[in-house]
């Protein structure tokens, strides 16, 4: 057995292991290892070749794989250690050890100081929500589509009928046409566009392909191979509506139906999850409920924008890193970050207040869309922070800041809501 | 004739009807601000678009390698850019942002690599 | 041309039962099936109980074959390396009516030959299973009732029988039997033809197509539907013992019953239809369980559910077990009425089908060779650390995990596909290793295992499907090769 030890293991070498790993390094910490099970580092973005990334961070507008970049050629020269085709098996946090194999090394037995968990998410499945009809060759989510397509060079159908508006949905409706397919609708339950509107001109009226809100897909046909789905008007309790049901002719169903948080070796290794995020519960410091277990990105809850997750996954791994290097921080007091009015939740789910004085940024998502509203972060009734915004959106992640000179007002809790505004 | 566009300016992405006749814009409304106009008269006029696609790579980690458009690309010839690109083969070694093909259609766009 | 001494027709659990007990003979056995895989149809999508016969209609064939199959498997499952648990069943009733019910279901068990029932109080059932409804009644405990996995069940069977010289044609799809002066003389088949001396109609769903080959067929058989949900595994309300509605004048109830991997499955229900190839799970159906099951067990909910599927129980008109050599038509023996308990008695099938072939004058010549023992695919995800580090060493292939959701190697994917009687397609490798049943439903695993079946069977990724000709995953290389 191969058997070692680091100051911080890394586990996921995507945008969240990648910013973590070299913000751990630049705090100073000696030995730090990405543990990756893909033959290459990246990540989700290997595959994720449309432009949309970097816009915040790098002010650049630039694709997937050049975002990846970007922190991938810091890693060799930063000295922080990488092992590829590995996958993480089991966690002993009582020991502060992992288990992970691969084919040159066998099982590696990898010691830690720090562990930052950045495993990101899987994609939700038709057996998930339980779509009624046959199981046809055809079905795939949209990621494993793109899998195929983007790294692999296939293609998986001819014509296609995509479920649900979110971004991966429609930037495969896109990459599809542009492949020779043919796309002929795109169904979603909700009444609203879920993903970015940028899209949905640039991946859907670009190539006219129709949009059905308030829609889902109720049937798939086809004995070996999909041949058609059936798609019909919800009401307001998401009910397909009786009658308003029509066919589509086609070959695929691409599933773009929600992603889930990947925790399944965060439960071994005891970390509490949040039961709305599927997450882990973390405080400000991206510390799970586990001492020297930290984490970030999309494991931790899923992300829109991976600028976001850099910045978040730059906080885990100084963190990480610093706790690796012996740095204690005694909280004086716990705040409770609690989801308000028209709030689903927020990360981090806890505020430890302790000697150490710096803005610290919440995550939230808005339960509906809206326009002209304010947002409010308050605590013992006062006002900590307060933002306006002209539209949000469940599918668009807010993030506002509390100054440092305010987490003195913090109580046990602080609460974190949207507003209309008065006109 | 009448077409309206989502403006992307913004977050709040108003719909901007543009009326015009042949390439003359007669009239622009719909917007809650004025940026909106520079983008629906680019949309309407000359809308181009950033390109991204894989080509074939010869010996390398993976069988396709992904690539883009180092500008965006005259809307109308997107189809007849990727035909292009459909049958372009590149051979390892590969390096981030080389030229795969250059000033591709005579548009004065290059497509370059975008993966290490 | 070889003559065959017995050609099985239908490699589910029943004709792969048949055919492990006749290779302990010197005979030429030859097992045939449509379908790209064995495994049947209903053996592929059932329950995976191993009833006891507590229940069977006393007095019938079908009662005597599963009340002496049960007590088999421990030996079997050991012999064939199949997960196999005797967790037992709880007969639970919920309803006063239900209630009343009991005695006489428990004086039924006894005519039926098991014994071995204890009445239970509500709190008795309570404590044997914490999560029963708090409705409960009272129930029957029926300790030798357990789980087994079916696929593994038989391909076990399957791969034993090829071990000890049966042969097998699949894809083969048989068209007429032809006979000569009144016996049975060939098989006809879609790639043609084969001699032989007996033929077994073990065809399930098509025992009455086979049947009509030969004039024997005085009977009809339907698909009656039975629709389930597969749970995920770590569910706060998963349960221990397999939880049994008591079937009332209006309706049979829904069960729920652990797995022997670990994923509850509740179900199903019970559909007459016409389509022997309706496979589709219906929004009406699913509704229908959950409603029936939460009498049981008032947590489960659809939430829960990583999938859905159906099995399709071939329903002989008339009911009830027929095995028997035909007198007019010499050498045919038609296996049929076999349904809900096919897996059960697939076991005790066995050596009733060879008295029968015995019987009818097939020599029984017993097999000196004969190995019982297979040993499955390597289950990499049990060994320790170290033999999991010993395994990698000797093979890097087992290095390689490809499904993250099961934890099953690149290296046990191989052993799949080069195994007598191999993997060719997704399923396959799924009812032999589990990838794709996982939470992620293959998302994760598939694009790997598509490439690693095209590699290994030597063919384009094009041609690799998710269960036959037709249903192939990819439609081509998106940009041309060499």
């Amino acid at each position: 057995m191969f058997e070692t030890n680091y100051d911080v293991v890394i586990i996921g070498a995507g945008p969240a292991g990648l910013a973590a790993a070299i913000e751990a390094k630049k705090v100073g910490t000696k030995k730090v290892l990405l543990v990756e099970r893909d033959h290459a580092l990246g990540g989700i973005l290997q595959q994720c070749i449309h432009p949309g990334f970097g816009l915040h961070i790098f002010d650049e507008e630039l694709t997937g794989p050049e975002y990846a970049y970007r922190f991938i050629e810091q890693i060799k020269p930063l000295g922080i250690d990488v092992l590829l085709n590995t996958m993480v098996l089991d966690i002993h946090s009582d020991d502060k050890r992992l288990y992970a194999v691969n084919r040159e090394r066998g099982v590696c037995n990898i010691g830690y100081k720090s562990l930052v968990l950045a495993m990101g998410c899987r994609e939700r499945t038709r057996g998930a929500i339980a779509i009624p009809g046959t199981r046809p060759a055809g079905i795939f989510t949209a990621g494993t589509a793109q899998r195929y397509i983007n790294m692999q060079g296939y293609m998986v159908g001819r014509e296609f009928v995509i479920l649900g508006s979110g971004d991966i949905g429609m930037i495969m409706a896109r990459r599809l046409t542009l492949e020779g397919a043919k796309v002929k609708a795109v169904v979603e339950i909700m009444p609203y566009l879920t993903g970015l509107t940028r899209n949905k001109v640039q991946c859907l009226d670009d190539f006219n392909i129709p949009l059905y809100l308030k829609h889902t897909i109720t049937d798939i046909k086809g004995k070996d191979r999909v041949e058609k789905v059936t798609v019909s008007q919800v009401d307001d309790n998401f009910n397909p509506i009786k009658g308003t049901e029509w066919e589509i002719d086609c070959d695929t169903l691409l599933l773009s139906v929600g992603l889930i948080p990947e925790n399944e070796l965060s439960k071994k290794a005891q970390v509490k999850l949040s039961p709305i995020t599927l997450g882990p519960i973390v405080s400000q410091r991206m510390e799970t409920n586990v001492k020297n277990i930290f984490a970030c990105g999309n494991v931790l809850h899923v992300n829109d924008l991976a600028d976001n997750v850099t910045v978040e996954s730059q906080i885990a791994g100084m963190y990480a890193g610093l706790n690796a290097l012996g740095k204690e921080y005694k909280p004086r007091k716990i705040t409770e970050c609690i989801p308000g009015e028209g709030i689903r939740y927020i990360v981090p789910q806890k505020i430890e207040v302790t000697d150490e004085v710096q803005d610290i940024s919440l995550y939230f998502r808005v339960k509906e869309p809206a326009r002209n509203v304010t947002l409010e972060i308050s605590s013992k009734g006062e006002t900590i922070a307060r933002a306006r915004r002209q539209k949000i959106n469940p599918g668009e992640m807010e993030k506002m800041k509390i100054k440092a000179d305010a987490i003195d007002k913090l109580g046990d809790e602080l609460i974190v809501s949207v507003a209309e505004v008065k006109s | 004739m009448q077409k309206t566009f989502t403006c992307l300016i913004c977050p709040v992405g108003c719909e901007i009807t543009v009326t015009a006749t042949g390439d003359t814009i007669e009239r622009i409304e719909g917007h809650e601000c004025k940026r909106g106009i520079p983008y629906v008269t680019d949309e309407f006029l000359n809308p181009k678009r950033i390109l991204t696609t894989t080509v074939k790579a010869d010996g390398a980690q993976f069988p396709v390698v992904s690539v883009r458009s180092d500008k965006p690309l005259p809307k109308n010839k997107i189809f007849d850019c990727m035909e292009v690109l459909k049958k372009t083969r590149i051979k390892a070694p590969i390096t981030m942002g080389q030229v795969v093909v250059e000033d591709i259609l005579d548009t004065g766009v290059n497509i370059i690599v975008t993966r290490c | 041309m070889e003559i065959m001494d017995v050609v099985i027709i239908g490699a589910g659990a029943v004709g792969t039962a048949i055919a492990r007990e006749l290779s302990k003979y010197e005979l030429n056995v030859l097992v045939v099936d449509k379908n790209e895989d064995v495994g049947g149809d209903a053996s592929k999508s059932n329950s995976g109980i191993i009833h006891t016969g507590y229940d069977a209609t006393p007095g019938t064939l079908e009662s005597r074959l599963v009340v002496a199959a049960n007590p088999m498997y421990d030996k079997l499952a050991r012999e064939l390396d199949v997960p196999f648990t005797r967790c037992g069943a709880i007969l639970t009733a919920v309803s006063q009516e239900e209630y009343e019910l009991l005695p006489e279901l428990f004086r039924k068990s006894h005519e039926n030959g098991v014994y071995d029932v204890e009445m239970l109080t509500a709190e008795q059932a309570k404590s044997l299973e914490p999560q029963i409804s708090p409705e409960v009644k009272g129930g029957i405990y029926i300790p030798r009732e357990g789980i087994i996995d079916p696929f593994t069940l038989v391909v076990a069977y399957a791969e034993n029988a090829a071990m000890n010289g049966v042969k097998f044609m699949l894809s083969t799809k048989v068209i007429d039997i032809h006979l000569e002066d009144g016996r049975v003389s060939r098989v006809v088949t879609d790639i043609g033809e084969i001699l032989t001396r007996f033929v077994i109609n073990a065809a399930g769903l098509y025992t009455d197509e086979i049947a009509k080959m030969v004039n024997q067929c005085d009977f009809t058989v339907h698909p009656r539907k039975g629709q389930f949900y597969i749970m995920e595994k770590d569910i706060p309300y998963n349960i221990e013992k397999i939880l049994l509605p008591v079937p009332t004048k209006h309706s049979k109830g829904k069960l729920a019953s652990p797995t022997v991997h670990g994923n509850m499955l509740i179900g199903p229900t019970a559909e007459d239809l016409e389509d022997k190839e309706d496979y589709a799970v219906t929004a009406e159906g699913l509704e229908e369980i959950i409603e029936s099951v939460r009498r049981l067990l008032p947590a489960a909910s659809p939430k829960d559910s990583i999938t859905q599927y159906c099995g399709l129980r071939p329903t002989k008109t008339p009911e009830g077990y027929k095995i028997e050599a035909s007198e007019e038509v010499q050498g045919y023996i038609g296996v049929t009425g076999v349904r809900s308990t096919g897996v059960t008695a697939s076991a005790s099938i066995a050596g009733y089908v060879v008295d029968i072939l015995a019987d009818e004058g097939l020599e029984l010549k017993p097999k000196v060779s004969f190995e019982p023992y297979r040993i499955g695919i390597t289950k990499f995800n049990e060994l320790s650390w170290k033999e999991k580090d010993e395994l990698i060493r000797q093979n890097p292939f087992y290095g390689h995990v490809v499904c993250r959701c099961e934890t099953v190697t690149e290296g046990q994917i191989i052993e799949a596909i080069q195994r007598p009687i191999g993997a060719r397609s997704l399923d396959a490798i799924k009812r032999r290793l589990r990838p794709g049943t996982g939470r992620c439903q293959g998302g994760f695993c598939s694009p790997r295992i598509v490439e690693i079946l095209a590699r290994e069977l030597n063919v384009p990724a094009e041609t690799i499907t998710k269960h036959r000709k037709g249903s192939e995953i990819l439609t081509g290389p998106n940009r041309l090769g060499d």
